[in-house]
């Protein structure tokens, strides 16, 4: 099961003749051969990836071609919003974009737009989805992570790693990770995300790692609270971190009382969620959630 | 992005808002000449001194100053250039007035606030106004919400005019008063998507004693990562407004921000990085700054990295924490190795690398004959470092 992407998923990479696009699709297609192909404009005819994979010179063309499902975006600021709004007009399911610094006028009309179709959107500026055993759509190390039944969902890159290698260290393994990306506009959110491993058998539990700024992680831990069965362990990531200083991310910015980290996770812990102090206990504060609960049965 | 107050009307003149005019001088010997060109061209017989700083609340900080008289307002003008100037946003330390702006006075009969950000819940653009201006917002935000009326723009269709009306109604605006402010507003909607603003705030929007709408103030921030479609707003850039540490570190593609506690941090991520800064303080030590080497980690940019850490005098002991995916940890340790042996090192520093290579990276360390503390665990790592800056 797991949600998003498995190994039945038919990837194609958006930029996929660029340094990044190129080094990161191998990468994919090495962990679980899904990747189908890639679109640059203007280059359809030729191969990627040592003559592996086709390369298409449009999304429609590699959806007719190959049946591809999945597209994960490598294309430049300047070209990432339309590539986004490509992969959504030709129907390609999910589409996940890595892509660092699209301005945010643009996001704002992209997701106006891809929520006009049938795509569900992941990112920008994030770490992409990763499915252990299934599916590899995005630059996670695969090897950090083991197949099992926790659900990942962050706003982070490398902070995912380090949640997720907690998890292996306790004996968990994931059924999905999906890095959601830390700018102010994004595509699916972290409570779209919990309906999906509410709803996906193989999912014991849900890890959220959020950070200052935005309302998101509010919004999900309410949501959690009123449809969410499943435990749900969440960090915040940012309590020292001075107001009106963006930390990295786009959208970590603490701009009013709400955003700060302290704020967030005492309502996290009123909605229910296992809230974890210290970034070096996600792994533990999982096992302490999960004590009662084994393989899915309440003792 | 941001900018000074001057910057941010010459934006909104060019887009034919009526603003609080005035001329902006560096040097007290412009003074004569710059009263006597408000005077002139805007008929100005009062001025106000404005201090032009990238911080708000300057009119606390005795930094805006209303002068009834030419002789008034070249005391002022006077103190304010080269005054430090502390504000509810400066910080204790204040901030160096390096510019005034000289502008004409203006009979105010009623203080509005108007504003243009992104509400990012909802995805859209937000266009916010209020009747109580020229006080602080976040004030009226949390003790009558109510009197902050908002209307959002639907992507790709600006704002309307029916929606400019609605604005100008809740302030109360008719007649002439109120078909001036929808053309405003709908220009500062332009400006602010033009321009790719991330905020536009006026406050006050004052209506003069003569029944004007104008711009007393001005705030305008712009999205970094458009500004290279904008070269001309990215001229507007005042170094001068910026710690220069991190003006640098942004030259070598660092993300650092200079805080006040003793503990240095260098990893790889910006979620990692403010993890770390909180398990620092949770542990009982402070965070000196924060610092993301990106996903493109090598020997430059730890080196560098390095060298802005260090920099600040407040640093007791450095933490480097970096969890390996794409970067690999073996060409950190070599960068590390450099770096320690180029920088002749007076703190101690703690290192704890995870994830792709680290095995070989700690290898290399153990052999490098460098003197560095090795960490297995994030947990370990903070702990060992906040002792090592206690004791340093």
């Amino acid at each position: 099961m797991a949600i998003l992407v498995d190994k039945n998923s038919r990837i194609i990479v958006q930029g996929i003749t660029g340094s990044e696009g190129s080094f990161h699709a191998e990468q994919c297609l090495e962990y679980a051969g899904n990747v189908v192909g890639g679109v640059t404009p203007g280059k359809g005819g030729q191969t990627a990836l040592d003559g592996k994979v086709p390369v298409f010179n449009s999304c429609a063309e590699a959806r007719e071609k190959v049946g591809a499902n999945v597209s994960l975006i490598f294309v430049p600021p300047p070209f990432a919003a339309d590539a986004i709004m490509e992969a959504a007009a030709a129907g390609i399911e999910l589409i996940v974009c890595v892509t660092e610094g699209i301005p945010v006028a643009q996001m704002v009309e992209v997701k106006a737009f891809v929520d006009q179709t049938g795509s569900r959107f992941v990112g920008p500026n994030c770490p992409g989805v990763l499915t252990p055993e299934g599916a590899k759509v995005g630059i996670m190390p695969g090897f950090i992570a083991k197949k099992g039944s926790i659900g990942v969902i962050s706003k982070s890159g490398t902070l995912t790693y380090e949640a997720v290698d907690q998890l292996v260290k306790q004996g968990y393994g994931q059924s999905t990770c999906v890095g959601i990306g830390g700018d102010p506009i994004i595509g699916t959110t972290m409570k779209d995300l919990l309906d999906l491993f509410e709803h996906d058998e193989e999912t014991e539990a849900i890890v959220m790692i959020g950070e200052i700024g935005g309302s998101m992680e509010i919004e999900a831990a309410k949501f959690a609270k009123a449809n969410v069965s499943k435990p749900v362990i969440g960090f915040i990531a940012g309590q020292t971190a001075p107001p009106g200083r963006r930390m990295g991310h786009a959208g970590a910015i603490v701009s009013g009382a709400d955003e700060s980290a302290a704020a967030k996770k005492k309502l996290m812990a009123e909605c229910g969620v296992h809230v974890v102090e210290s970034p070096a206990d996600i792994g533990r504060t999982v096992r302490d959630a999960l004590k009662h609960v084994k393989i899915g049965v309440e003792l | 992005m941001k900018i000074h107050e001057y910057q941010a009307k010459e934006l909104l003149k060019s887009y034919a808002i009526p603003i609080q005019d005035g001329v902006t001088i560096e040097d007290l010997a412009q003074a004569e000449a710059a009263l006597d060109q408000v005077n002139e061209e805007l008929g100005a017989e009062q001025y106000v001194i404005k201090a032009q700083v990238h911080a708000g609340g300057r009119g606390k900080g005795g930094g805006v100053k209303f002068s009834p008289s030419r002789e008034s307002a070249l005391e002022n003008i006077t103190n304010i250039l080269g005054m430090t100037l502390v504000t509810p946003q400066t910080g204790a330390e204040g901030r160096l007035v390096k510019k005034v702006m000289v502008a004409q006075a203006l009979d105010i009969a009623k203080e509005f606030y108007a504003a243009i950000t992104l509400d990012r819940a909802k995805g859209m653009d937000v266009f916010m106004v209020s009747s109580e201006g020229g006080v602080e917002i976040e004030e009226v935000a949390k003790t009558s919400p109510e009197k902050i009326v908002k209307e959002w723009v639907v992507p790709g269709f600006g704002l309307r005019p029916f929606q400019g009306r609605r604005l100008a109604a809740a302030l109360g605006l008719e007649g002439p008063a109120a078909r001036q402010a929808v053309g405003m507003f709908q220009k500062l909607y332009t400006l602010y998507r033009e321009l790719d603003c991330s905020i536009v705030e006026i406050n006050p929007l004052i209506v003069t004693d003569q029944g004007d709408l104008v711009a007393l103030d001005a705030k305008i921030n712009f999205d970094d990562n458009a500004l290279y479609l904008h070269k001309d707003v990215a001229d507007l850039r005042d170094l001068d407004e910026e710690d220069p540490s991190e003006v640098e570190a942004g030259a070598f593609n660092l993300n650092y921000i200079k805080l006040d506690g003793t503990v240095g941090c260098m990893v790889n991520g910006a979620g990692l990085a403010m993890a770390t800064m909180d398990i620092i303080k949770q542990r009982g030590g402070s965070p000196a700054n924060f610092l993301d080497v990106g996903g493109g980690a090598n020997v430059e940019t730890v080196k560098n990295g390095f060298r802005i850490i260090l920099s600040d005098p407040n640093v007791k002991a450095v933490l480097i924490n970096i969890f390996g995916g794409i970067v690999r940890c073996d060409r950190i340790a070599n960068g590390i190795i450099e770096a320690v042996k180029v920088l002749d090192l007076n703190v101690p520093v703690v290192v704890r690398l995870a994830g792709t290579n680290a095995d070989i990276a700690k290898e290399l360390l153990a052999n490098s004959g460098v003197d560095l503390i090795s960490a297995d665990s994030f947990e370990d790592a903070a702990v060992k470092v906040v002792e090592a800056a206690a004791g340093n």
